[in-house]
């Protein structure tokens, strides 16, 4: 299980990386591999304004049809549109070509963790 | 016990016939099928609306289609091959006099819309199915429309929505739903123009009051709740929760899937929910499970009883009489008075207990219950320890350890006789096995399935896993690829 150091995590397995004023979410490999092959994603629209730890994605697995939450607020800019032909990337690559949104930073933020407490979070 | 040794109930293969589907045994010059000839050219005739194409009708032989049907229905497991503890979907045996009494043919042969002083029958029989499941609900009106559960989420949650927009309550359109909700009742409220929040069950499985009361506000327009819940477990503090959503102003809406846990023994109306449905297909009986058809009445209290569906079955003095308006009525929500074949069903099995043994449905399907989980618990997991009611949770977490997942698990079950148990669901436990026995198997049956799953066990625990991950070998289909069926399904043929 990867945990990389440069993210920070939600107790909701998202990770968030934050990157100027833009931030780009994803799930991690922990939430990938307990959800199971993911078979759909569904995406949010662009220009949509999220709060922190609102539902902005849905993932759907074999075996659950998962709310993915926003880690911060934001408006999306930009979206993973490769994940609708290949969901599949979100279980191969989650913090790289599975990434899910990308927001430009608004205000608010749910509780973020870093890897070393993402992995104590995680033993726990 | 190795691949082979064969288990009391084993699943063994026979004859077992590769099937084409139907459009791929088309004959082109069906040997057996000989149409008189036509005069002239029907094209002339039909005009423009003539067809332009083959109409791709198969031209089977009637022992041809006979035998199409039937070859598939022997790769199928019903509840009358074997055990089905599908849970949540409460998979009974349905009695052979039920299928007697819908065949009768006073209600067999007769038309939705024929006029009601020739179905006086009918009427009365679900005239008085209504009054029974008001009073089995202990919410003494009801509409006998829809045609499922889900139907009846939807029918439900408009009455919910009709009588808080009659009060001038029109802002609440927010539905609370406990993260271990059946994900009909999100879809329903979705359906019905609200929105859903999800509240956090807490570390019982059960909804935690705290949590509630978080989310409760003057936006809210119903708590939806399954009791006892998709964890096997009473929400033991029913009364307080309802009572905290009427103080917010809000309605309780009740999943009344789980009903067969409670029966004849408690009453989700004096539990103080507001509003229920009930899946009369599966607590009362009728062969359910390929897509239908089901029954989901609805059963209300007095604030939602304005709002109820229309047409309504009436009794007016000897007379029974469908009442088809009504000013505060939702609207009718089914072209007719219900699924008459489901609903006669639950009568008839509902009937056979009769009000003095009803209570024994719910206290059997419970003792079953609780037998297979006191049997299995110490070597699968159990989440939330305790008794359960009408069906229990196990997870895989010891066998994990293994390198077996639930899934292997339901697989090998299949090579020994049995249809698995509900997997993965409820989705706040991770690798869930939900095990709904119902009243109507014999210990026999139940220590048999039991002794298939301590089986399985022994096997993990002595690490000769290959079984498992293999599973199953002697069903005509092996495991299945699920996920590329559901990343690129082929939904039309030919592809």
């Amino acid at each position: 299980m990867t945990i990389p150091a440069d993210l920070k995590y939600t107790k909701e397995h998202e990770w968030v990386r934050i990157d100027g004023d833009t931030a780009t979410f994803g799930i991690t490999d922990h939430a990938q591999e307990a959800l199971g092959d993911i078979v759909f994603v569904e995406l949010p629209e662009i220009g949509r304004t999220l709060e922190a730890g609102e539902a902005y994605a849905v993932v759907e697995s074999v075996k659950a049809v998962s709310d993915v939450y926003a880690p911060v607020a934001g408006d999306v800019v930009e979206v993973n549109e490769a994940l609708e032909g290949e969901p599949e990337l979100v279980n191969t690559d989650p913090y790289g070509a599975g990434w899910i949104a990308r927001v430009t930073i608004g205000e608010g933020a749910a509780e973020l963790m870093s890897d070393d407490e993402y992995t104590t979070f995680l033993e726990e | 016990m190795s691949a082979d040794t064969t288990f009391k109930y084993s699943a063994t293969a026979g004859i077992q016939h590769e099937e084409p589907l139907l459009f791929e045994h088309a004959h082109e010059a069906p040997s057996s099928i000989s149409l008189p000839g036509v005069d002239g050219e029907i094209s002339d005739a039909l005009n423009h609306f003539a067809r332009k194409d083959a109409a791709g009708i198969p031209g089977l032989s009637e022992p041809e289609a006979v035998r199409h049907f039937v070859r598939m229905s022997q790769w199928n497991h019903g509840i009358e091959t074997g055990f089905y503890p599908l849970g949540s979907c409460t998979m009974k045996y349905n009695p052979r006099v039920n299928e007697q009494v819908v065949r009768l043919p006073g209600l067999a042969h007769i038309h939705p819309d024929q006029p009601e002083a020739t179905a006086q029958g009918v009427l009365a029989l679900l005239y008085e199915l209504q009054g029974w499941l008001g009073e089995i609900a202990g919410l003494p009106y009801v509409t006998l429309q829809p045609a499922a559960g889900a139907h009846g989420e939807l029918a439900g949650l408009m009455m919910i929505r009709a009588a808080l927009d009659a009060r001038g309550d029109t802002h609440r359109r927010k539905v609370l739903v406990p993260d271990s909700a059946h994900g009909t009742n999100p879809a329903s409220a979705a359906l019905c123009g609200m929105h859903t929040v999800e509240l956090k069950s807490g570390a019982d499985g059960r909804i935690d009051l705290d949590e509630l009361k978080a989310h409760l506000d003057a936006d809210t327009a119903a708590l939806m709740m399954t009791n006892p819940n998709t964890a096997g477990a009473f929400e033991s503090d029913i009364k307080e929760i309802c009572r905290l959503v009427h103080e917010a102003g809000a309605l309780v809406y009740g999943d009344g899937a789980n009903l067969n846990a409670l029966v004849g023994v408690a009453r989700p109306g004096d539990m103080g929910i507001d509003c229920l449905h009930i899946n009369v297909h599966k607590t009362f009986s009728t062969p359910h499970g390929g897509g239908g058809p089901g029954g989901g009445p609805v059963a209300v209290n007095e604030t939602l009883a304005p709002f109820l569906p229309v047409p309504r079955i009436e009794k007016q003095g000897d007379t029974y009489v469908l009442l088809q308006h009504a000013d505060t009525s939702v609207g009718p929500v089914l072209g007719s008075v219900g699924q008459i074949g489901v609903l006669l069903r639950a009568h008839a099995y509902i009937s056979a207990f009769g009000r003095q043994h009803l209570h024994s449905i719910a206290e059997d399907a419970v003792l079953n219950a609780n037998y297979v989980l006191r049997r299995l618990q110490g070597r699968y997991h159990v989440p939330f320890p305790g008794l359960c009611k009408h069906e229990c949770l196990l997870t895989d977490e010891v066998q994990e350890r293994h390198g077996v997942k639930t899934l292997d698990i339901a697989k090998r079950l299949i090579d020994l006789g049995f249809h698995p148990m509900t997997v993965y669901f409820p989705l706040i436990v991770h690798g869930a096995m939900l095990i709904e026995p119902t009243e109507t198997e014999s210990r026999e049956t139940l220590d048999a399935f039991c002794d298939a799953m301590l089986d399985i066990a022994d096997v993990c625990e002595a690490g000769d896993t290959d079984i498992l991950h293999e599973a199953p070998v002697k069903p005509f289909r092996r495991r299945l690829d699920e996920t590329q069926a559901a990343r690129k399904p082929v939904l039309v043929w030919p592809a």
